[in-house]
């Protein structure tokens, strides 16, 4: 009898070297032994009663040691199979690492938007609202309000669209100052960014283009104010070893008016091809809130004072990114606007 | 504005280089857009002294021995008719770079360097010049307009440098002008200025003059139209000599670019240069009726200008005339009637101030812009009016061309020119500014700037000349004592005395950004267009005649009839982009563009439009469809907040089956759609196309769903497969909406499959769909969801005809 489960042992082990070439035909081999009525061991099992009664305990204990033994070699061969398994399929499914990926295109907002958002985070920070007038402005707003009424020499500075006697293409954000300050009381700090439009169209000239206008009032604004403002947003915008300059200039609405040059960004203020050798580059106008314009929006003068600036956005862009022509911008090029990922 | 700094040295002492008074005038608001070197071209020119000079035979040259002083004596061959022994001429030694010629000595082609030579086997060591040579001409000096060799005065030093004979060591600078500073469109305006930056004295140029007793008896002068001509001075000249002017006076005209004419008009010319104030002069044998009238001219009324043009006027036109006629446009130009000849004997000086709009107007109009003009359009002020014919007089005299009679008539409107007081507070000043400017600074600069302060405690008082009349209040003294002191002065400061306000987007600006990036991420790049369009966009569009996107506000003065129309819609100019991109190369691609369109309530306006922010959105190229334009205007309506719904639909400029409105509730908020095939060919695009418009201001007006937390179903979710044949003309959103109406319970429907094919009827389709049944506060009964599903499938078949696939 014992030579029988040993033959049994020996069937089984050879079986497992020589027909367990699969899992399948590992489960296969498996029936053959422990199939609960048709295996050898259960067959075994079944014979039990021919055996002697007193033979019946040892021979039980050994056919279940056997059943024992067996259910954990074909476990650890199900195992083994099973990992040799996954293994080849891991290796039918080996790729080339290198190819192209799948990823769907990402786009990109336009360089204005961009160069808008930084202008408007730094400012933001700042605690400045941002505020989107019209872009269809009434000459009161666009000019008369500002200090610019109808027979000044000023006008002649901004060629404008007129669209009636009474409306126009705004020529400046400067339009939105009038709405903020007939409607809020100081203190007020806006940020008004937004398309404008002058008659001009040529090489540098776009008839469209971008302007965003900030404005303070409250008291004791200065022009020392000014230039701090202005000087934490060319670092944060151009770096931090950048610094302004301030020079005399003409604005209606402000008084005194400066034009503001960045010291050069590329050559650190040296002289070099962009800042024409110069070593700065204009970037914008800015100044005192005229009092008229104050005083025509109701705000006391004696009491309160402002500061505006305005600053072009192609213009801030363009330097900022290399963009050599105004044009390129409005012509929706993608191989232009897939360039500038700056956000 | 020209200024030639030899011209400004006559009222300032300049003891800086040109380049340092360009940085000077910079720095107080005077920026300086070219400083002109003249003669800058011209280097190793010399007197030389022609001893010897024999005409080589058989040619019309001459072999010359040239001495030139220091530089040596050289033998150089000379073309010009007018060389000879004797004379003195600009030598151009070896190595010298003057102006070459073309065949007719008179047209400049670029420069040259004199080089050694031999000319018929004579050596030439250098070449004498003409005037054209040295880029002298006539007007700068006498005799360098000759066809040959210009001529040198005989007191020449022989070897010297000619630049300084010939002026060719002057230096222009070339000022822009702010429109504020109108008293600054002159040579004695920026003087005034130099004067102060450079801390100088100004010396104001001479305008004395002696009257004789002679009258012109009767004369007189009316303005009949004081708001046009608020002053009017009118001044007898008789016993004129027409000559030349001096070598001085046209050599300075001659520099800023104007031809010198004879001593009358130059010194109209020269004064109006000088200080800022156009001038005319009447011939008055030409004046009918001894009187001068200005008044607006009358309908129809004509005049023939000095370059003999004839307009025709109207009243919006200031005129001069005499008892008779028209004599003049004011402001403008003079009459051809009365221009001063050879012949003049008398004349009648103008100087006036006329209304500077109206100059405008007449100039544009009329398109005809002239040196006067284009003064009186940026605004002349009295206080030049007046000296300005004082100088003419002195001019008349120091040149000795006519007697100054002592009629001398001022027409005003009472205007002073004397100058006003204004009192300011320094602390006001200064608090302007954010520093405090030492007080003794502050008399420093106005005293230069001729304000004559006194000062009392903190009261500034300064006496503002007539011409400053820019100058209104403190801000405007804080200006003035900022751009002289230096802005260097200026330390930045961060509002220390302000109040903490919030900053940052409102929600609506936050959205509009955040939909923005969702397009990108679904691959779209942003556009930005021109917030106008064409008229032929409209037609490109194949828009009908009663289209209200035809209803658009049209641009009074468009750079052209292309960029005409205010948008009112984004999309043409968004098919043009793709057309470009096209033409490019760029086969395939997403755009977008977020931008307002402009809905008149009124034509032409009296109030403002409809701004709409809009959303246009193309996609184009292979592998692009319907259905993926409108997976973005999922991600659309997704970051609106809400949902939108699809309805089949027609546009003129889209495929008629696939286009479809895009609804939210009830309401269209805008369109998809396939380009039609029409339009591509127009617009010659490669691939299709397919473009959707949003009314972002519609949609925004509309209910939104609320970031509000639902709780997860408590009871699980059952999910059902129902594949359904129908009809081929059913659509997937009618089965959809019966679906939806039919259980409550229903919250996803999905259609997974579409079939048509040997195993259902010809004409039907099998759609298949998932559904979600998805339980409320109790779960569903054992039978519940195949109820729901029998009703389901009773409806569908009901409305619409609709059977389960067996």
């Amino acid at each position: 009898m014992n030579e029988r489960l040993a033959n049994i042992k020996q069937e089984i082990l050879e079986g497992i070297k020589e027909k367990a070439t699969s899992r399948a035909a590992a489960f296969e081999l498996r029936k053959q032994f422990l199939d609960s009525k048709a295996g050898k061991i259960g067959q075994l099992m079944k014979e039990m009663k021919n055996i002697a009664p007193e033979e019946r305990a040892n021979f039980g204990k050994s056919v279940n040691e056997l059943k024992e033994w067996a259910q954990n070699q074909f476990q650890e061969l199900d195992e083994r199979m099973k990992k040799r398994e996954l293994e080849a399929r891991y290796e039918s499914e080996k790729i080339d690492v290198t190819m192209p990926s799948k990823r769907g295109k990402t786009g990109n907002l336009h360089p204005i938007t961009q160069m808008r958002n930084q202008l408007i985070d730094v400012f933001a920070g700042m605690g400045f609202e941002i505020y989107e007038g019209t872009e269809i402005e009434n000459d009161y707003y666009n000019f008369t309000a500002l200090n610019t009424p109808k027979d000044h020499p000023a006008r002649d500075m901004q060629d404008t669209f007129y669209l009636s006697p009474e409306f126009l293409l705004r020529t400046q954000t400067s339009a939105g100052q009038i709405h903020v300050m007939e409607k809020d009381k100081p203190p007020i700090k806006i940020l008004s960014p937004g398309r404008v439009f002058r008659s001009d169209d040529d090489a540098t000239h776009s008839p469209m283009f971008h302007q965003m206008e900030g404005l303070v009032v409250d008291k004791k604004i200065t022009l020392c104010d000014l230039k701090g403002m202005l000087d934490m947003f060319v670092q944060k915008i151009y770096g931090e070893n950048t610094t302004t300059r301030l020079r005399p200039s003409y604005f209606p609405f402000t008084e005194p008016s400066v034009e503001v040059d960045v010291s050069c960004f590329e050559c650190g203020g040296k002289g070099c091809k962009l800042c024409k050798g110069t070593g700065w580059i204009e970037i914008l106008g800015a100044g005192i809130v005229n009092k008229k314009v104050l005083e025509n929006c109701g705000i006391n003068s004696d009491e309160y004072s402002g500061l505006a600036f305005g600053i072009g956005i192609e213009r801030t862009a363009m330097l900022k990114y290399g963009i050599n022509n105004i044009k390129l911008l409005f012509e929706s090029d993608i191989r232009v606007l897939n360039q500038i990922d700056d956000n | 504005m020209l200024v030639p700094l030899s011209w400004l040295k006559d009222y300032v002492d300049i003891d800086v280089t040109p380049k340092e008074l360009e940085e000077k005038l910079f720095s107080c608001g005077f920026e300086v857009e070219e400083l002109i070197e003249v003669g800058k071209e011209i280097s190793k020119v010399v007197v030389g002294l022609v001893e010897e000079c024999e005409p080589i035979p058989d040619t019309h040259l001459h072999v010359c021995k040239v001495n030139a002083g220091e530089h040596g004596t050289f033998q150089v061959c000379c073309g010009a008719d007018n060389v000879c022994a004797g004379g003195k001429f600009p030598l151009a030694l070896v190595g010298a770079t003057v102006f070459m010629t073309a065949k007719d000595h008179k047209t400049v082609e670029g420069t040259m360097t004199i080089k050694k030579g031999k000319l018929r086997g004579y050596e030439s060591e250098g070449m004498l010049c003409s005037g054209v040579e040295l880029g002298v001409t006539e007007g700068m000096f006498k005799g360098a307009g000759y066809n040959g060799l210009l001529v040198l005065p005989q007191d020449a030093e022989i070897g010297a440098d000619v630049k300084p004979i010939l002026g060719l060591d002057d230096y222009i600078f070339d000022i822009s002008i702010t429109a504020n500073r109108r008293d600054c469109q002159s040579i004695v305006g920026i003087a005034r200025e130099v004067a102060a930056v450079l801390n100088k004295e100004f010396k104001m140029p001479a305008l004395d003059y002696t009257e004789t007793e002679e009258k012109k008896e009767g004369f007189t002068v009316e303005v009949k139209a004081p708001d046009l001509c608020p002053r009017y001075i009118g001044h007898y000249v008789y016993d004129v000599k027409i000559e030349e002017s001096p070598a001085w006076m046209q050599r300075r005209l001659a520099l800023i670019g104007q031809t010198p004419i004879s001593n009358i008009v130059d010194i109209t010319n020269y004064v109006m240069l000088e200080m800022g104030q156009p001038m005319h002069a009447f011939d008055c044998e030409y004046l009918e009726g001894n009187k001068i009238v200005v008044r607006r001219a009358e309908k129809e009324e004509k005049i023939i200008t000095l370059d003999s043009q004839e307009y025709t006027l109207g009243e919006n036109n200031l005129v001069i005339c005499d008892g008779v006629k028209p004599v003049a446009l004011a402001g403008v130009m003079g009459g051809e009637n009365s221009e001063i000849r050879d012949t003049t004997k008398a004349v009648l000086f103008e100087s006036a101030k006329f209304a500077r709009d109206n100059i405008r107007k007449t100039s544009r109009a009329l398109g005809k812009r002239t040196d006067a003009s284009a003064k009186y359009e940026k605004g002349v002020d009295e206080y030049s009016t007046v000296h300005a014919m004082k100088r003419a007089l002195h001019l008349i005299q120091e040149l000795n061309c006519g007697k100054i009679s002592s009629t001398h008539v001022d027409v005003n409107t009472g205007n002073s020119i004397e100058p006003k007081e204004m009192k300011v507070s320094i602390k006001r000043v200064n608090d302007v500014l954010g520093i405090e400017v030492p007080v003794e600074e502050i008399l420093r600069i106005m005293t230069n700037l001729q304000f004559a302060p006194t000062v009392d405690g903190d009261e500034l008082t300064i006496q503002v000349p007539a011409y400053r009349e820019d100058m209104e209040s403190y801000p405007d003294v804080a200006e003035e004592v900022i751009r002289m002191y230096g802005y260097d002065h200026v330390i930045p400061t961060f509002i220390p005395d302000a109040r903490v306000t919030m900053g940052g987007l409102n929600k609506r600006q936050k959205n509009e950004l955040k939909l923005k990036k969702a397009l990108c991420s679904a691959g779209a790049y942003e556009c930005i267009h021109y917030s106008f369009f064409s008229p032929s966009d409209l037609d490109l569009l194949r828009l009908p005649e009663d289209a209200p996107e035809r209803t658009a506000i049209r641009i009074m003065n468009p750079i052209n009839e292309d960029l005409s129309l205010m948008r009112t819609t984004l999309v043409a100019s968004m098919l043009n982009a793709v057309a470009r991109n096209q033409k490019k190369g760029n086969l395939e691609g997403r755009l977008f563009e977020m931008a307002s369109t402009f809905i008149p309530k009124a034509l032409p306006l009296t109030e403002y439009p409809d701004e709409r922010t809009t959303l246009c959105v193309a996609v184009f190229g292979e592998g692009e469809d319907f259905y993926s334009l409108k997976g973005i205007a999922d991600v659309v309506a997704d970051n609106l907040y809400v949902k939108f719904h699809y309805v089949a639909s027609k546009k003129s400029f889209l495929h008629p089956y696939q286009t479809a409105d895009i609804l939210c509730g009830k309401e269209v908020v805008g369109y998809l759609g396939k380009v039609s095939y029409e339009v591509v060919e127009e617009l010659d695009l490669r691939t299709d196309a397919y473009v959707m418009e949003v009314d972002l201001k519609k949609v925004a007006e509309l209910e939104h769903s609320k970031a509000t937390f639902v709780p997860l179903p408590k009871f699980p979710v059952e999910s059902r497969d129902l594949a359904l044949v129908m009809s081929k003309d059913i659509t997937c959103g009618q089965v959809e909406e019966v679906i939806a109406k039919s259980c409550a319970y229903v919250k996803n429907i999905k259609l997974f499959d579409v079939y048509e094919g040997g195993q259902i009827p010809q004409d039907k389709r099998s759609m298949a769909f998932s559904l979600e049944f998805v339980p409320g506060e109790e779960a569903f009964e054992a039978d519940a969801v195949d109820r729901f599903v029998n009703k389901i499938l009773k409806n569908l078949k009901f409305h619409l005809d609709i059977d389960l696939r067996s």
